[in-house]
């Protein structure tokens, strides 16, 4: 059959896109490659090692099992726009660099997604609620130990 | 003489911000003008004869660029190199067979490559791959080890009279007297599998051949880009200048990515010059469980002697080793397996045989612990079999046996997988093991556990020992250069996925040249910016690298105060390198910035000395004649629901001896996610292959591996030993913490649940809840 | 009656385990035939996005077996990436907001098959409603899938290892089910038909869920053994009790997931608690009657007699909890 394209228009990070794509390319897939915004990584397209995690509509989904037209009048968020305009780090990315939270890096920006999400919603998680939070993105480098200190310490630090 | 400011220190990594920002560049973000892409047709069987491939239909698909099989390759297709040759073990019996970049005549293992499909889209590309008409004629596959050596087996290689890929026996004094003299014999059986390495990036290539410029630029996931861009070059024809190898930010290797000239790192190249456009192709998760190499099983029969005090006689152990359908990689697992089960304990008399064998199982090949785990399973558990026999306390039959602090280097008289005879270069093995049995309360553990039971709570302690040879040869290379801006660049021919060099290698050039950890740049992995190398792999990067680091900054500050010297008409004695300038002591005042020191030594106008360069460089190798030898001790307290079997882990303790330390965090992140993999390879990884050679869990919803709610939180603790095998007195630390998680669990579940009482014995790895309901439920008590 | 019609994928035999077994069943169809073992790309399709209830059932009725609705997509689309499924035409109804809501009245809630997990989970007035869904909420995949996936997507699915339809069919529910030209409403009991197959034919849609509200002095527990938290269920059960003013049972609900084709109603064995209060013993027999009622498949995570075990565990430890909270209120 003929490809079935379709237009698209979305905020990503604020910043608005028109596209026409197949309808069958996955959000994961256009964001990296049709917007060059290749901070969000893929490593599984079957849901589960959340590394392709992004916010839509300020809640994080992943976005290897949505398709980009479905994104259509929706803002999502990617890991390049978590940080400050001037570069200053979200806090998520400071205690994540102070606490050694990322080793290979490649599970990284699924992870600030999630949790900086999460943050917004916990001002005071308990070790075990960063943990259940935490547990829907895999990372094979570091054992989520340093991870979870970020998170917790990030959460103290918004906290004021 | 200078006081410690980075070394040693928990020093923040150089590479964090790019990672955190995404703007680091891993292989799928590459992007080309005319890029195109590759998807294989794989095989959907694990051993059969091909009779049909007709690509013609997929060639008519609108975006489809080009199709190859196994033939159209012509004298290209070439079975690969020998990786790892046996080692010079006298009767050895080695039948190599390597992978092939398309099957020709036979498939020999589910997921091997048979067609390659090079579209505008990888998904136009997966399109085509249903367009490829294929006739398949099953065979027998060989699955299981031991029906795979019994006469009447089919043949994975019909070259080859059987299926032993390799024989091998190793031993030390005499077994059979030892075993005749002892108080106590424990023989069993054991069945060990680990699994596979499963990172979150899978592999990729990208090949991008520019015919104008005669240069060939390829992309790969590799941990080991110096060789990947000798054998390529040599392979395509080309001159090693030609080809660069550039191994980008990679999202985790554990092993499996320094296999070299796997089909897809043989054809993108030679598709590239063909097509003259460049060609990527990104393995997805579902290829990635065949398509990359893993570990699996071995069997072994084993048998300890021992005097009725709980001392080692000897060991006898004869196993069985899965090698898969090919042995690209030689004898190095069985190997480790074989010397690692020695451990940290005298073993006067040891003989020790095994068998690989081919299987129609994809390629089994070195993942963290590299078969070190199987050998340290067997061990750990003959020691607890014997301490219930003998009514010793199991840490107090381990303590018996640890080799003496007095007794090395120790010769272990068996050869290593380096070549060299296994020694022990150093180590200090009782204050490791008392301090893991401290910090875990081994003293007061069976009262806590009384009370527990008490409460009807079930908890279970486990300990465990084992050495970690690290740090082999052959060498590695580093290039340090002042830059004229004062900023320091380091090259290594080593990659990285992970391990922070960036960082840890900025951190021993910081320390020597006096300048910010933070102003030194390293650039790994790019076979242009260093030309000579091995690769990152059996934990010897901080170890060879790290040391060539340090000898080239030694030498670029040797050279700095000497041109500071001249310049001030000063003693070297007299001079101070600090905050990135030489000063004179006492006159801090009086100073040159070493990034003028390097603009002076690069003189535009004026001479330079015959037999000295210009710059403020040096370039150095360091390459140990043998592995140093880390040590470690786990323990674990674990508590089980005895109706269920699920697990909880309440406290995990790593007491861990790899000499100097250059940066703890680091090491610390590598422990954690060390001891991350062995938990999952002890209680949730398994590749569930069944007897026709088919993966019934391929994908991450059943290979299961630790999240956050499974993995605790781990205390660390190390002792520093130090290696005299390399200036920096440091040894490798990459694997350590996924080694002895096996027999760990084996230990903690069989004490949480009274096993031994119930004459029920745990000898297999992974154990599962459902495994540990099978098990107990024919010992009723 | 109910149709034996095959949804997602063709299951072949083996373990009702999702992917593991389709993927397994696609394989097991291959024999001489070339099946891509490497594919996570979806098929090609026609994707319309439909903007109201009526459009919907118009293009499902057009296209029958060749459409499919994407909701959540949560187990749709991973399924479309490996290619086992392969709709010629996906209609995407999340913009109906028709769809989407809970509406509670004086003897039921009405959810719409559109609302999301994670709309459920902070819905507080219907967690108090339903503390069977709310409590087996956190057992479904991750925040991520639960921020996107739909009840009614999970329903339709009909999983054998998912924890809503058997607590569906505990709490009675009744599902209404919508076609372009007419409307039915069955019973969850008799929606699923066996694994991953249900009674909906090709141009319906499951368009209102109906929980019944419980009686006072009712009680309810789901528990679930899992190999990791978020994974499909070894075993889960839903158990709810109900007592009167004696402290006698008067009414009980236990259904699991995981040890058969579609969920198992165990509510007939566990009638023996009727009638009086319940006891440790009583909870046994209960148990012991469930192992043997059940026919669990056994998978590459648990074998049959580790699922029949637990099963009975469950049984026992669930009927205590629900027991207990029916007596103190909750």
């Amino acid at each position: 059959m003929d490809d079935d394209r379709h237009d698209v228009t979305l905020m990503v990070n604020g910043v608005s896109y028109t596209r026409r794509v197949e309808s069958r390319m996955l959000l994961s897939d256009f964001i990296r490659h049709d917007l060059a915004l290749a901070g969000t990584h893929v490593g599984c397209e079957h849901g589960v090692c959340g590394a392709c995690t992004i916010l839509l509509d300020g809640e994080p989904v992943r976005s290897c099992l949505m398709l980009a037209v479905q994104a259509n009048n929706h803002a999502i968020s990617t890991v390049e726009g978590l940080a400050g305009k001037d570069g200053a780090y979200h806090p998520l990315q400071q205690a994540m660099h102070d606490h050694h939270g990322l080793q290979c890096g490649y599970c990284t920006p699924g992870i600030l997604m999630t949790m900086s999400a999460f943050l917004d919603e916990h001002s005071s998680p308990s070790e075990n609620e960063v943990r259940e939070a935490l547990s829907g993105n895999l990372c094979r480098c570091t054992g989520y130990q340093n991870i979870v200190d970020a998170v917790l310490s990030a959460a103290a630090r918004m906290r004021g | 003489m200078m006081s410690t400011r980075t070394f040693g220190e928990p020093v923040k990594r150089n590479e964090d911000r790019r990672l955190l920002t995404g703007q680091a560049l891993f292989i799928d973000d590459i992007e080309l003008p005319g890029l195109l892409h590759a998807a294989f047709l794989r095989s959907q069987v694990a051993h059969a004869r091909i009779r049909k491939i007709d690509v013609s239909r997929a060639l008519q698909r609108p975006g489809v660029v080009a199709a190859y099989v196994a033939d159209d390759l012509g004298d290209y297709w070439k079975p690969g190199p020998l990786l790892v040759p046996p080692p010079p073990i006298a009767g050895t019996i080695f039948h190599a067979r390597t992978q092939v970049p398309l099957a020709k005549e036979k498939v020999r293992h589910v997921g091997e490559p048979l067609v390659i499909v090079i579209a505008e889209s990888r998904y136009i590309a997966e399109d085509a791959l249903d367009d490829i008409d294929i006739e398949l004629e099953t065979l027998p596959a060989v699955v299981d080890l031991e029906e795979a050596l019994s006469a009447g087996s089919a043949l994975v290689h019909d070259d080859v009279s059987s299926n032993v890929s390799a024989h091998v026996r190793q031993s030390k004094g005499n077994y059979a007297a030892a075993a005749a003299g002892a108080d106590c014999i424990i023989k069993r059986r054991f069945r060990y599998e680990h699994g596979m390495s499963s990172p979150i990036e899978t592999r990729g290539v990208v090949a991008q051949w520019d015919g104008r410029a005669n240069q060939m630029t390829i992309w790969d996931t590799t941990q080991a880009p110096v060789f990947v861009r000798n054998g390529l070059a040599a392979m395509l024809g080309l001159n090693e200048r030609q080809v660069r190898v550039i191994a980008p930010f990679v999202g985790g290797g554990f092993g499996p990515k320094i296999m070299m000239f796997y089909p897809e790192e043989v054809l993108l190249p030679w598709i590239s010059m063909r097509l003259n456009r460049p060609i990527k192709w990104i393995e997805d998760r579902l290829e990635h469980f065949f398509a990359t190499t893993q570990e699996r099983g071995q069997i072994h029969d084993a048998e300890i002697a021992l005097t009725k005090d709980g001392r080692i006689l000897g060991i006898k152990d004869v196993f069985l080793h899965d090698g898969g359908a090919y042995d690209p990689y030689g004898l190095t697992v069985p190997i480790n397996s074989q010397c690692t089960l020695l451990g940290p304990y005298v073993v006067p008399n040891y003989d020790s045989t095994f068998t690989q064998v081919f299987t129609n199982l994809p390629i089994v090949t070195p993942y963290r612990g590299a078969g070190r785990q199987h050998g340290v399973f067997v061990m750990e558990r003959l020691l607890d079999l014997a301490a219930h026999v003998l009514d010793i306390d199991p840490a107090e039959i381990r303590r018996r046996n640890l080799i003496p602090p007095d007794a090395f280097p120790y010769n272990n008289q068996i050869i290593y997988q380096d070549f060299a005879p296994l020694t022990y270069d150093s180590g200090n093995y009782e204050p490791v093991l008392d301090m893991a049995l401290d910090a875990i309360g081994y003293q007061t553990f069976k009262r806590e556990q009384a009370t527990a039971r008490a409460q009807g709570r079930h908890l279970g302690l486990g300990v465990a020992c084992y050495v970690e040879g690290t740090g082999i040869g052959p060498y590695e290379g580093a290039k340090v250069q002042v830059q004229s801006n004062g900023k320091v660049s380091i090259a290594t021919g080593i990659g990285t996925q992970g391990q922070g060099h960036f960082t840890v290698f900025a951190q021993i050039a910081a320390e020597q040249l006096g300048v910010e950890v933070g102003d030194v740049d390293v650039v790994t992995g790019d076979t242009d910016q260093f030309y000579w190398g091995a690769g990152t792999f059996a934990s010897r990067g901080a170890v060879v690298a790290g040391n060539a680091v340090n000898e080239a900054s030694k030498a670029v500050r040797r050279k700095a105060l000497k041109l500071a010297s001249d310049l001030f008409e000063c003693s070297e004695e007299d001079l101070v390198l600090d905050g990135g300038k030489v000063s004179i002591v006492g006159i801090p005042e009086k100073f040159v910035k070493l990034g003028d020191l390097a603009s002076r030594a690069n003189p535009m106008r004026g001479a330079v000395e015959p037999d000295t360069e210009p710059g403020l460089e040096s370039t150095r190798y360091f390459g140990p004649k043998m592995g140093a030898t880390a040590n470690g001790v786990h323990a674990m307290i674990v508590e089980m629901d005895p109706d269920t079997f699920e697990l909880k882990i309440l406290k995990y303790v790593v007491v861990h001896d790899c000499g100097t330390v250059i940066n703890p965090m680091v090491l610390a992140g590598q422990i954690h996610g060390g001891v991350a993999q062995g938990i999952g390879n002890a209680f949730y990884e398994k590749l569930a292959f069944d007897d026709q050679g088919q993966l019934l869990n391929a994908s991450l919803a059943d290979y299961l591996l630790p999240t956050a709610l499974e993995v605790p939180r781990m205390e660390l603790a190390h002792t520093v030993t130090k290696s005299p095998l390399n200036p920096l007195g440091i040894k490798g630390a990459g694997e350590a913490g996924a080694i002895p998680g096996g027999p760990l669990f084996a230990q903690a579940i069989e004490d949480a649940l009274g096993l031994k009482a119930k004459g029920v014995e745990l000898l297999e790895i992974p154990l599962s809840p459902s495994r540990l309901f099978e098990l107990t439920r024919t010992a009723k008590g | 009656m109910a149709r034996k019609r095959r949804d997602f994928f063709d299951l072949r035999d083996g373990p009702p385990h999702t992917l593991s077994a389709a993927f397994r069943g696609s394989r097991n169809a291959l024999s001489l035939v070339g099946l891509p073992s490497s594919a996570m790309k979806p098929a090609p399709f026609k994707y319309i996005a439909a903007n109201s209830l009526e459009q919907a059932l118009a293009l499902k009725a057009q296209y029958g077996d060749e459409a499919k609705f994407l909701a959540g997509g949560q187990s749709l689309i991973p399924a479309m990436n490996f290619r086992l499924a392969r709709p010629a035409i996906l209609i995407d109804i999340n913009g109906i907001e028709a769809l989407c809501g809970v509406r509670t009245s004086e003897a039921t809630t009405r959810v719409g098959p559109l609302t999301r997990y994670r709309t459920l989970q902070r819905d507080a007035a219907f967690a108090g409603l339903f503390p069977l869904i709310d409590e087996a909420l956190p057992h479904i995949a991750h925040p991520q899938i639960r921020n996107r996936g739909t009840i009614g997507g999970n329903l339709s699915h009909a999983d054998p290892a998912s924890e809503l339809p058997a607590i569906a069919v505990a709490l009675r529910a009744r599902f209404h089910v919508q076609s372009a030209t007419r409307a039915r409403s069955i019973e969850a009991a008799d929606f699923f038909v066996s694994a991953l197959t249900t009674d909906l034919e090709p141009d319906e849609m499951l368009t209102e869920i109906e929980l019944p509200l419980q009686s006072p002095r009712t009680g309810s527990c789901f528990m679930e053994v899992a190999r990791r938290r978020g994974d499909f269920a070894i075993v889960g059960v839903a158990a709810q009790m109900t007592l009167d003013d004696h402290d006698a049972c008067r009414d009980i609900r236990l259904t699991f997931c995981g040890v058969g084709e579609t969920p198992v109603d165990a509510s007939p064995a566990a009638s023996m608690l009727i009638g009086q209060p319940p006891t440790g013993n009583t909870f046994r027999d209960v148990a012991a009657s469930v192992q043997t009622m059940i026919e669990p498949a056994g998978s590459v995570h648990a074998t049959a007699d580790y699922q029949r075990h637990i099963a009975g565990v469950l049984t026992e430890r669930a009927l205590r909890t629900a027991h207990q909270r029916a007596h103190d209120g909750r």
